[in-house]
């Protein structure tokens, strides 16, 4: 039994890990109802700066401020050039932008910093703790609680932003209605500034988290993928249910793979969270926190 | 695409004295490199190796008895599409065509087996590509030189053995095969299982999806089997994550055993600590005491014409691969120049003779500055392999240290499966098999 709950708790420290690169997903899809495909570029970019930054001798803090500094120069760069010419276009087109972006942004990456494969210090070190081992008989790393820590901080920071602001009641106005939201005086381009750049610094966290834990390496736009199912379950306008989709993801994939993964040649992972989605997208469609659209006919 | 520099100085020296650009035979060699993507460390390294072993011969030799190479890249972003298309539109470049064709990828290579072959083109997979190409008389053109996956998996359980005291050691004891789930990552467990039968020990094979940044469950799986040892058949990401949740689990890393896709210092540094003590294999060793590594400092890099963007990577792991694939496609054209005509561009059909009879000895291979740089070779009509030897080379942390001297891998195992396997794959194609006693 004791290794069933280790598998569970691993999964779920790894959905809090998948959360991190969702809730990017979630700020954008909130506030504009674009579904930003570049979003698993930015996490590349921003780690690959931070990194790249770091490596000419920058502190820690500093080079965290400059990486995030690049992250607002991009968004606006993205408002102006991508996002204003489009506004009132079919959502469709602004998804297709947000593709040519992706691939824009990861030539980007590497043309500025090169595609080096990066190693990336942060303090924290991933090993089981040994309280947890000697007591309960359950590895839970120390990396992976860290994680899990910033994740509810950020969690909350967005929820009190959405919520408790003047400027998350616009974005939210918005994504609700671009022309209706101009009409009453909402500056558009700002608030897609806005929530571009707080896009960009959820995706600099992702992207130190990860990098931290495998490299900063081009494989970090492959996490996105992992955000996709996350978004289904979680719903794409919900923080809580992009923590909520990444807890759900994370641990029935670790389960699957252990326990059906043998039955059927193992590897599974990739796929089962997929299938999960789609066992959830029959039931509940809008997603666990999505909200119910209903059209008047 | 990127022109050779050597062409645009010819055509430039040209233009200047005003005449039309009369230039000494060269030899084109077309590079379907990564520079970019996810496996941009292993394309930019190994290609990189390779143009500065190639700058390195033109500027002290003046090329091959007078010949220069020429080289041209095209991206190809590992992509087998793309690979495809890079291998069609430089095939008939340079005075006499493409030369020879190094895909550096499994898939590609597989992609242009048939068109390199009715093309004429032979195909350089060093250490990966097509296991049972090795059978020549099936693949004439298909090259898998040095050593491919059996025999390297062979030479695995052969180090494992002799760490345990003896083949005979290690009845009883369990193996855990973690591979990455594709084509590639697949490829052994044939090998493995046979190997298990013979030796008596019980091994486990775990798929890894790609592209293997998660592998949590994997992991405690391992932990639960408590195998002896765990081969790691990784590529990219999945590397330095196996070592880290390795780390995690608390299974000893000096136990891990990488192929050599895994034994690159991009593989090991950005898993920082949990990487130490960990083992891999290589048909090539890092470092840049060599004469061969000492004359690409002193002709190439000092001179700041290295490929390589980043001059501390000369000497890792994937740059002196990649001046392994420059040596044996130099010493080939070398040697096809002996037969065909010396000072003369070659053919792609005449390379392949030069590659089929390379013998690379001891004495050829000190004479080349590359002793315990690369193993010895012998490759014939047959036997497409030539060498079956590997290395084994720890990471203390810093720096991989070579921990063995050359080990022969187990062909009464190999040889068999290579030729059965190629039977088959003639046999779905309608070949028939060359007759290598009548081949000069």
């Amino acid at each position: 039994m004791n290794f069933f709950f280790e598998v569970l708790i691993g999964g779920l420290l790894s959905g809090v890990m998948y959360a991190l690169v969702a809730l990017g997903f979630v700020l954008i899809y909130k506030a504009s109802g674009v579904f930003n495909f570049a979003q698993g570029a930015m996490v590349f970019f921003a780690a690959l700066t931070f990194v790249s930054i770091m490596e000419l001798g920058v502190p820690f803090w500093p080079a965290f401020a400059l990486a995030l500094a690049s992250m607002v120069v991009l968004a606006v760069v993205t408002e102006r050039v991508v996002l204003r010419p489009l506004v009132n276009q079919p959502q469709i087109t602004l998804f297709m932008a947000t593709i040519g972006l992706g691939f824009l942004i990861e030539g980007l990456a590497q043309g500025m910093w090169g595609a080096a494969v990066h190693g990336l210090e942060i303090g924290i070190v991933d090993e089981p703790i040994a309280w947890t081992m000697d007591n309960w008989g359950i590895g839970v790393s120390t990396f992976d609680l860290f994680a899990a820590g910033v994740s509810a901080v950020l969690v909350t920071v967005l929820a009190v932003f959405f919520n408790k602001t003047r400027v998350g009641r616009a974005l939210r106005a918005v994504a609700d209605d671009h022309q209706a939201a101009l009409a009453i005086g909402i500056p558009l381009q700002s608030i897609w500034r806005i929530v571009w750049a707080v896009a960009g610094f959820v995706a600099l966290v992702a992207g130190v988290m990860w990098g931290a834990r495998n490299g900063v390496q081009f494989a970090l736009t492959f996490v996105a993928l992992k955000a996709l199912p996350v978004l289904i379950i979680g719903g794409f306008e919900s923080v809580a249910g992009a923590i909520v989709g990444g807890l759900i993801i994370g641990a029935s994939e670790k389960i699957g793979e252990v326990y059906v993964g043998p039955l059927v040649g193992g590897g599974i992972e990739g796929w089962f969270a997929y299938m999960v989605a789609l066992l959830f997208l029959l039931v509940r469609p809008e997603g666990l926190f999505g909200e119910k659209h209903i059209d008047r006919v | 695409m990127k022109l050779t520099k050597t062409a645009l100085i010819g055509l430039g020296i040209a233009g200047a004295l005003g005449a039309s650009p009369v230039l000494a035979a060269d030899q084109y060699v077309g590079m379907p490199s990564y520079r970019v993507g996810p496996y941009a460390a292993g394309g930019s390294g190994i290609f990189g190796g390779m143009i500065d072993y190639f700058q390195m011969i033109n500027a002290r030799d003046g090329g091959v008895n007078g010949v220069k190479l020429t080289w041209e890249e095209c991206e190809t972003e590992y992509n087998n599409a793309r690979g495809v298309e890079c291998y069609e539109r430089m095939k008939k470049n340079g005075p006499t065509g493409n030369t020879v064709f190094h895909p550096l990828s499994t898939g590609i290579t597989y992609s242009v087996i048939d068109r390199a072959t009715a093309d004429r083109i032979p195909v350089i997979s060093v250490g990966y590509g097509r296991t049972d190409a090795s059978d020549g008389r099936v693949f004439p053109y298909i090259f898998p030189l040095i050593t491919n996956y059996w025999s390297q998996n062979t030479v695995k359980i052969k180090f494992i053995g002799m760490k345990e005291g003896g083949m005979d050691k290690l009845k009883g004891k369990k193996i855990v095969n973690l591979y990455h789930d594709s084509a590639y990552g697949k490829e052994t467990i044939p090998v493995l299982d046979v190997q298990a039968k013979m030796y008596g020990f019980t091994v486990t094979h775990l798929a890894v999806a790609h592209p293997g940044n998660e592998q949590q469950s994997q992991w405690l799986q391992i932990r639960q089997i408590k195998p002896d040892w765990v081969i790691l058949r990784g590529w990219g990401v999945m590397n330095p994550t196996a070592l880290k949740t390795a780390a995690k689990v608390g299974f000893p890393r000096n136990k891990v055993l990488g192929v050599w896709w895994s034994g690159a210092e991009e593989d090991v540094i950005p898993a920082g600590s949990a990487a130490t003590g960990y083992i891999a294999a290589g048909f090539n060793v890092s470092g840049t005491n060599y004469p061969v590594m000492k004359d690409i400092q002193k002709y190439v890099v000092a001179k700041g014409k290295s490929n390589m963007e980043d001059k501390s990577r000369v000497g890792s792991a994937y740059y002196n691969r990649g001046v392994v694939h420059g040596i044996l496609t130099v010493e080939a054209i070398r040697n096809a120049q002996e037969k065909f005509g010396k000072g003369k561009s070659i053919t792609g059909e005449q390379m392949r003779w030069g590659i089929e009879n390379l013998d690379l000895d001891d004495k050829k291979i000190k004479a080349l500055g590359a002793t315990g740089f690369l193993p010895p070779l012998h490759v014939s009509c047959s036997n497409h392999e030539g060498s079956g030897l590997v290395k084994f080379q720890r990471w203390d942390g810093k720096q991989w240290k070579v921990i063995t001297d050359w080990i022969q891998s187990d062909q009464k195992i190999v040889r068999p499966m290579v030729e059965e396997s190629a039977a088959k794959y003639a046999k779905e194609k309608g070949l028939k098999l060359r007759d290598c006693s009548k081949e000069g």
